[in-house]
């Protein structure tokens, strides 16, 4: 997951009778639902509007390993180093992949990866928080990833070819993380008392943050109408996070850890858990760039571009260097 | 087994087992910081191949030793000076370039040795070494391709690459001393004499540093001391404080 608030044309769904031929046959196949190829007709807003969510969701899994990276050294067991690294190599991947997914769209990496340093660009607001126990690692596979899956399974039916492929195998992948996550947690919950308080602790954190992922509600929200009809987006905000509360909510009964909302309870009625709302002014807060991790995260991003462009200068020249020596020898 | 035998192999597993993990934790650490994508996700899959491999060793290591031990407690619960990695593995990453030299002079040296490992007349050996060739047959391709390409890049990653040769070739020599265990272990064909190896290892350098167009130091000189715990650098100590943090505050936990 790990897009939210994905500017769209920001006019609303364009009704049908305004619409070209041309966006008319578009619509219909999405509606349809055909898969739209990287060759085939789309609107600009279409396009513009993937490219952000797409960039947006790549920049997510990149700037994702910064927290979990955080604790690959000081990992417990080698089993558990094991399974990190191999986590955290998955994330890079997904990277890989939703970047390939967006340069279908005329992008090149090299550009998102600007946009995300000069801050025009956004990853998801959770990994500006910091990990700062083992069991935060945990929470992170459970709440962070199982939130991610939540929104993720739908968009493997996206109308846009590349992104929904992509995200078939990273559904894959996404959902072992959560399972190791799960099993940290249960090692901790059940765990020596300190062990408990470092779950519950890394539960008290999380929690709100992750019901952030979903994003504000988007009954009000423009962007959401208009990426839906495109089949962009295929469920709203509010939607989601409740699936993620139900489905969440018994596992930390399971594990003994208490969800950190007093106003926790089941509706019968509803069929649903009621809940509260995370703060949404904090939230805003840590998209503008104050949360407790942003500076860390990008400078971290920053160094890293800016410390490595002479490799990849030096590995373009010998490249360069080595088809000239071939042409020659030709 | 003989005591002496026992030791020699207790030795010799250790050294594997203690170069691939404290190597495999130098590279996890940049995990995110790379230059490019790609390099993020190699590193992370030499690490985990790295990591991967000190299970096994240690596993084993713990057996032969016989005092009820795991492979995490050999690796959470030693001290340095208990350590058998080469000092090579414990330097501290530095820039890029010199973390893919470091990685390159080990791989060039794995990949001499795991092969003639894997015909070793201890089938365990055998077993362990035969998945790690590939393994480090692999990881050779990638490291000698990347040192070959920053050498011969701009002026700027020429440099780069020379200093990070010049400042880890007087570590290479430790890979191919020998003593009385590996005299033991060769005679009894469970592994070969490491100072056997070093003629082959010299022809791959001068291959790939060539090709690099990077010089060669014109020194025999090595530090040594890791291979038998005499003396680790300062390093290792720091590596051990975050590596084995969460083992020694919290001892006793299941994790």
């Amino acid at each position: 997951m790990y897009a939210q608030m994905v500017k769209s044309t920001g006019k609303g769904i364009k009704p049908r009778e305004e619409m070209s031929a041309q966006e008319r046959a578009f619509q219909d196949r999405v509606d349809a639902d055909e898969r739209i190829e990287p060759r085939d007709w789309m609107p600009d807003g279409y396009r513009q509007n993937l490219i952000r969510q797409i960039g947006q969701h790549a920049h997510s899994e990149i700037v994702g390993q910064l927290p979990e990276g955080n604790w690959i050294t000081r990992a417990p067991t080698l089993q558990r180093k094991m399974i990190l690294l191999a986590k955290v190599q998955d994330e890079a991947g997904h990277g890989l992949y939703l970047y390939a997914a967006a340069e279908t769209l005329g992008v090149s990496r090299d550009d998102l990866t600007e946009d995300l340093l000069s801050g025009r660009m956004k990853y998801s607001s959770i990994f500006n928080y910091p990990t700062l126990t083992w069991a935060d690692i945990g929470a992170v596979g459970w709440l962070v990833d199982g939130a991610a899956i939540m929104n993720q399974v739908p968009l493997q039916r996206t109308s846009y070819g590349p992104y929904a492929r992509a995200m078939v195998r990273i559904c894959k992948e996404e959902s072992f993380h959560q399972r190791q996550g799960y099993d940290i947690m249960m090692k901790m919950a059940q765990g020596t008392e300190a062990q408990h308080r470092m779950a519950q602790d890394a539960l008290n954190r999380f929690w709100y943050p992750s019901l952030m992922m979903f994003g504000p509600s988007d009954t009000e929200s423009v962007h959401s109408a208009q990426s839906m009809a495109w089949k962009i987006k295929i469920d709203t905000n509010d939607g989601l996070r409740q699936k993620f509360v139900d489905q969440t909510v018994p596992q930390a009964e399971y594990l003994g850890l208490t969800v950190p909302d007093e106003n926790l309870k089941w509706n019968e009625k509803r069929g649903h858990y009621d809940f509260s709302q995370p703060d949404w002014d904090e939230f805003f807060d840590v998209l503008r760039g104050n949360g407790p991790c942003n500076t860390d995260r990008l400078g971290a991003r920053r160094n890293a571009w800016e410390d490595g462009a002479w490799v990849r200068e030096g590995l373009l020249a010998h490249a360069r260097k080595k088809a000239a020596r071939k042409t020659a020898a030709e | 087994m003989a005591g002496n035998d026992k030791d020699a192999l207790l030795n010799f597993l250790l050294r594997m087992g203690d170069s691939a993990l404290i190597l495999g934790h130098r590279v996890s650490e940049w995990c995110g910081h790379s230059p490019v994508l790609e390099e993020d996700i190699a590193l992370a899959n030499t690490a985990l191949d790295l990591i991967g491999q000190t299970q096994l060793w240690l596993e084993y290591a713990a057996e032969i030793q016989g005092e009820g031990n795991s492979a995490d407690d050999l690796a959470f619960l030693r001290d340095a000076w208990d350590f058998r990695n080469f000092l090579l593995a414990e330097l501290p990453n530095g820039d890029f370039g010199r973390t893919m030299m470091r990685q390159f002079l080990f791989d060039a040296w794995a990949s001499i040795l795991l092969p003639r490992l894997a015909q070793s007349s201890d089938p365990r050996v055998a077993e362990i070494a035969a998945k790690a060739a590939k393994e480090a047959a692999y990881h050779l391709e990638r490291s000698a391709d990347t040192v070959v390409g920053l050498g011969d890049g701009t002026a700027e990653s020429h440099d780069r690459m020379q200093a990070a040769l010049d400042y880890l070739y007087p570590y290479v020599g430790e890979m191919f001393l020998s003593d009385e265990g590996d005299a033991a272990l060769a005679a009894a064909g469970v592994a070969p004499d490491p100072a056997s190896l070093r003629n082959e290892y010299d022809a791959l350098l001068k291959r790939v540093m060539n090709e690099a167009t990077l010089e060669l130091p014109d020194t025999r000189f090595t530090h040594s001391g890791g291979r038998d715990g005499r003396m680790h650098t300062e390093h290792l100590g720091h590596l051990l404080c975050s590596m084995q943090w969460l083992q020694r505050a919290y001892p006793g936990s299941t994790w």
